[in-house]
């Protein structure tokens, strides 16, 4: 019988998963996404386990969003190399967008990621965005949660965003904004108060001149450069993935932006605060709001959920329960 | 009338596109075919040579002298030409990225002959700009390729001054689907790249510039619409010479000649009734004959079993033997122009310039070809038009006699014989060419060959131009590798877009694709997910449009689709596999070197756990190697003949099934 009959023992798979064994990785992966019912409980096992063995981990969570064509992947793969030179290990979650019409997609963005084949400190899953979640894909998170738990460092391209998909904003640590020379979209997006949200903005392509300075010093100069979480000064960078330029202070930045969460405890409750968000949002896509108004509410969804933050993922498992 | 007193014009140049297994055998190739009447040659060099890895790399294995000449070294140039007096022959190289190298191994062996350089004759291809639309035998980024282009132009033109530096190849395009309009906008505003940027090079002085011009030929496609082929060409022929004359300022007529080589439409032979091939053959090559002003100066045919696999000395005999029946037994060469005056052409023809002349401005307003290349714009064009092409002769609407209408056939005797029709190469020979590198490698003078090396990194890191550095390490004994090594240090290494991400727009649905769409939806349904199938083109083969027209298509209907483009080794293949979680994996070989990648890339899966995801392949697959691939545990096998992508698909979606256990 074909291995894959069967779900994984969660346990076993949470450990070799933290080993980085990659095939574990794959199969994790693999059951996050996996909708059977069978496959939903040890996903939820799983989940619990590497819930549990997080904090141990110093691993950072990182968001790459952008229009579509600026550059996000190559950027990626720019950074995998600095960071390989700094000895720290990748996950990548690349999300693309699904036709509407067959559900179908074309995962394009690892061709541009494609680093070193032999490098086992490195792993890219691309993801469709099967039309939800504001740029992302429900499965991201949960995958993440995998990523965070093999690697030093777990990446999430967007697919390229329109102006309100700003989901990776709420779900990583960081999140770095990558603009297109030459175009006016991301000034619009600042000026419309979107731009907000992202830590670091970084203008790609430097290698293109004039233009490229042009729209840095037009995104400088629209930018509000205080970050509205306090104690951060967003940083308008240039790079060029093509050239290698600006990588490595791209990356010093990002260092900086995770020391300064991590001075001020912010991380975990980042991160909390993203799990409720996450569960809310299955339930209302699954449930609809009349679903979450039969559960209570929202505030009252988030309160039981703090309650039970040791057994999260079972007690979002219950209230499914409740209303399937 | 007296057969003497009719003055005929001379006949184009006859070539037969050759070369295999070793430098030894296709030596003996050539001049057998030389006694047979073919005028010039033009030689095929292996995948390895082209993109420049040596013989014994691992990236060559099961691909040394399979679809060409392997050439290592200049004892393989010197014996490929042995008994051929370079003074007097004209000769073309297919060579693309690693021109500069084998023209270089040509110079240094026509020294070795006694024959002066500056009288050397022939073609090196030399368009890199179509490898990363087409062809797929490109090493460099866009940029540094573009300038060992114009370097090798440069130095021809000083030095080798009948050499055509580069055939701009607008044959390759039609290959991956363009239409007319496309072949004529993307090769003009390829030459504009080239020239503009020989110009800017500053490398030839201005008032020499019209002999760079002067020396620029072509190689052009001519497909099955001949009428609207030999139209194509007289278009070609008119924007070209006012392009020589507007943006080059060259005032010599002569100097603005459309000068063009041509090899007939090979997509669009067939597997299924293989013979009719001969009469599309014969009607392509009237396209390019028939219209005097606008004659091909230099011509190869196909064969008949060309969508079967590798032609025999006899296939290709037949081919030639096609030219000199036109050139010699027909009164073809006795008339002027047929169709100059011709209003029906006359319209035709503007009606194609003024398509190409919109589409070369598109491109200018991207900032040429080489942005609009690097940006995927001119890949995705081309995949757009190949798709529709592909529904149209899956719905019918395009017919191909044989394929989808009057497929009943008697049996034919023409593939019954014991080779099944098509040339086998020695398996010896990869074998046999290791070996002699090695030998050579041994007992050469290493010093010479570090200062050759030397040199060459020089020249291009420093900007040098790259020929004379080239010329010398040929003579000092470099290998192929060598020379390609030190280039891929300096200037990096490319992947181009794949352009598969092209818009749905224009979709023909069907019933039938509804019913795949159903059928993918509920298989993943059943398990858990989205069905993912990872596209895999492993080893050096170069031929995307297969692998292009089964992502494009899978994508519609329904499976998440993995595709990372040409050249990958059989250990990324099977990481990303793994990586990406796919269902399946799909490859795509048409190089021949099929048996060795499905026994490594198995191999590889093994390795890191992930044998169990199932797998299969198509492409130029002779049945008796499907038999083994099966016996290997391939689940299926797909060739051109498979033209219903629809049943390909349900195919696929079967073998996911029964991999996983489901009922079919
Ligand atoms: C078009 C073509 C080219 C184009 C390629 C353009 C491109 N980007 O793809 C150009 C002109 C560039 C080219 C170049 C060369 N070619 Co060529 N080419 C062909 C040709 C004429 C058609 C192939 C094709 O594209 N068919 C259309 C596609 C859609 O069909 P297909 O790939 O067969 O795919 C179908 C099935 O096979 C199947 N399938 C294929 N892959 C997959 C994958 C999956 C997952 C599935 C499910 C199904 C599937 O489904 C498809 C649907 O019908 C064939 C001969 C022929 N008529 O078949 C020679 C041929 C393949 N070429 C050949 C050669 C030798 C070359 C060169 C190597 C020559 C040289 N020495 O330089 C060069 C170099 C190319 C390189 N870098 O590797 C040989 C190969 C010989 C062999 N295997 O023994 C052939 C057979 C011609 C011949 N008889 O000599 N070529
Ligand atoms: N000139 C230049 N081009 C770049 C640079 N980085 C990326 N590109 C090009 O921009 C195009 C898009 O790059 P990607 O990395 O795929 O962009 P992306 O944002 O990931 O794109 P999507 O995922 O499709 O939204 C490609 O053609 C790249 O070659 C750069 O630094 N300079
Ligand atoms: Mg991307």
């Amino acid at each position: 019988m074909p291995a894959n009959l069967q779900p994984p023992d969660p346990e076993q798979l949470a450990m070799a998963v933290r080993g980085g064994e990659r095939a574990a990785l794959a199969a994790a992966l693999n059951l996050l996404d996996d909708k059977r019912p069978a496959s939903r409980s040890s996903a939820i096992a799983l989940m619990t386990e590497l819930q549990t063995g997080q904090a141990a981990k110093n691993s950072r969570l990182i968001g790459i969003t952008g229009p579509p064509g600026a550059g996000k992947s190559s950027l990626t793969a720019a950074l995998i190399s600095v960071w390989r030179q700094r000895g720290l290990s990748i996950g990548v979650l690349a999300v693309d967008p699904s036709s509407p019409i067959s559900g179908g997609a074309l995962l394009g963005d690892r061709l541009r990621m494609k680093t070193s084949s032999e490098d086992d400190a490195v792993f890219v899953r691309s993801l469709a965005c099967r039309g939800q979640f504001g740029g992302l894909s429900a499965e991201v998170w949960p995958m993440s949660l995998v990523m965070l738990a093999a690697f030093d460092i777990t990446l999430i391209e967007t697919v390229g965003v329109g102006q309100r998909e700003i989901d990776v904003a709420d779900m990583c640590d960081t999140t770095c904004y990558v603009a297109q020379p030459g175009s006016g979209d991301s000034v619009q997006f600042l000026k419309a108060g979107i731009l907000e949200v992202p830590h670091i903005l970084v203008v790609n392509k430097e290698d293109m001149g004039a233009v490229a300075r042009r729209t840095l010093s037009e995104l400088g100069a629209a930018m509000s450069r205080e970050h509205s979480e306090g104690n951060w000064t967003v940083p308008v960078l240039s790079a060029s993935a093509t050239n290698g330029s600006g990588i490595e202070a791209l990356a010093d930045v990002m260092e900086q932006h995770h020391k300064v969460l991590r001075e001020q405890g912010l991380i975990k409750q980042r991160r909390q605060h993203y799990q409720g968000k996450w569960i809310l949002k299955r339930l209302r896509d699954e449930f609809g709001s009349n679903g979450l108004t039969r559960l209570g509410g929202t505030d009252s969804i988030l309160d039981q959920l703090q309650a039970h933050s040791s057994t999260l993922f079972e007690h979002y498992e219950a209230l499914r329960q409740r209303l399937l | 009338m007296n057969q003497e007193t009719v003055k005929r014009d001379r006949p184009w140049l006859m070539r037969t596109y050759s070369g295999h297994s070793s430098a030894k055998a296709s030596n003996e190739l050539y001049r057998v075919n030389l006694s047979k009447g073919q005028t010039g040659l033009s030689v095929a060099f292996d995948l390895p040579t082209q993109t420049g890895y040596d013989s014994d790399h691992p990236l060559a294995r099961g691909e040394v002298g399979k679809v060409g000449v392997p050439i290592d070294h200049i004892g393989d140039m010197e014996a490929l030409f042995d008994q051929i007096p370079l003074g007097q022959m004209n000769t073309s190289m297919t060579i693309n990225a690693t021109a500069p190298w084998l023209l270089a191994l040509y110079v240094a062996v026509a020294e070795r002959q006694g024959v002066d350089p500056a009288q050397l004759q022939g073609t090196t291809q030399n368009d890199v700009l179509k490898e990363y639309l087409s062809r797929g035998t490109y090493i460099f980024p866009p940029e540094p390729s573009v300038r060992l282009t114009t370097d090798l132009i440069a130095y021809t033109v000083e030095n080798i001054p009948k050499w055509n530096p580069t055939n701009i190849c607008s044959y390759h395009l039609q290959e991956a689907g363009a239409t007319p309009t496309q072949e004529l906008a993307y090769a003009l505003s390829t030459a504009i790249a080239i020239l503009d940027a020989v110009k800017a090079s500053g490398q030839i002085p201005q008032e020499r510039f019209q002999d760079v011009v002067g020396r620029i030929s072509f190689f052009v496609n001519a497909g099955i619409r001949f009428v609207e082929e030999t139209c194509k060409l007289r278009a070609f022929n008119r924007m070209w010479d006012a392009m020589a004359e507007q943006r080059y300022g060259v005032a010599d007529p002569k100097k603005r000649r459309f000068r063009y080589g041509v090899q007939v439409n090979s997509l669009g032979l067939t597997e299924s009734q293989p013979e009719n091939n001969v009469q599309r053959i014969v009607l392509e090559m009237l396209a390019v004959t028939l219209s005097k002003n606008t004659r091909a100066r230099a011509i190869q045919l196909p064969a008949w079993n060309e969508a079967l696999g590798l032609p025999r000395p006899w296939d290709q005999q037949w081919a030639l033997r096609m030219q000199q029946v036109l050139a010699l037994e027909t009164d073809l060469l006795e008339y002027g122009d047929l169709l100059d005056g011709s209003p029906v052409i006359e319209a035709k023809v503007q009606e194609l310039i003024a398509g190409a002349e919109a589409e070369m401005a598109r491109v200018a307003d991207q900032g040429g070809m080489v942005q609009a290349i690097e940006s995927g714009y001119v890949k995705r064009e081309l995949v757009q038009s190949h798709t529709l092409r592909m529904r149209n002769i899956e719905s019918g609407e395009l017919k191909i006699v044989g394929v989808n209408c009057f497929e009943q056939t008697a049996e034919s005797p023409l593939t019954a014989g014991t080779d099944s029709g098509i040339m086998k190469v020695d398996v010896q020979a990869e074998h046999d060419q290791i070996a002699g590198l090695q030998a050579f490698r041994a007992a050469r003078d290493q010093q010479a060959v570090d200062k050759a090396l030397m040199q060459l990194q020089e020249a291009a890191a420093g900007g040098g131009n790259i020929m004379p550095s080239s010329i010398e390490c040929a003579r000092a004994g470099v290998t192929t590798g060598e020379w390609s090594e030190v280039l891929r240090e300096v200037f990096g290494e490319y992947r181009a877009p794949t352009g598969i991400d092209i818009s749905m727009a224009g979709q023909t649905d069907s019933a039938a694709m509804d019913a795949v769409r159903a059928q993918v939806r509920s298989t993943g349904e059943e398990l858990g997910r989205p069905l993912r199938l990872l596209i895999g083109k492993p080893g050096l083969d170069g031929h995307s449009n297969g692998a292009e027209q089964i992502a494009v298509k899978g994508r519609d209907a329904g499976f998440e689709i993995v595709y990372e483009g040409i050249r990958l080794t059989p250990a990324q293949i099977a990481r990303a596999a793994q990586e990406e979680g796919v269902h399946l994996i799909g490859l795509s070989v048409l190089s021949g070197s099929h048996l060795e990648l499905v026994e490594d890339i198995h191999a590889e899966l093994e390795k890191i756990g992930a044998g169990a995801i199932p797998l299969v392949i198509g492409g130029i697959i002779p049945e008796d190697d499907a038999r083994k691939l099966k016996a290997q545990g391939v689940q299926a096998v797909f060739t051109p003949k498979d033209v219903d992508m629809n049943a390909i698909m349900t195919t696929m979606v079967g073998v996911i099934r029964s991999a996983n256990g489901l009922e079919a």
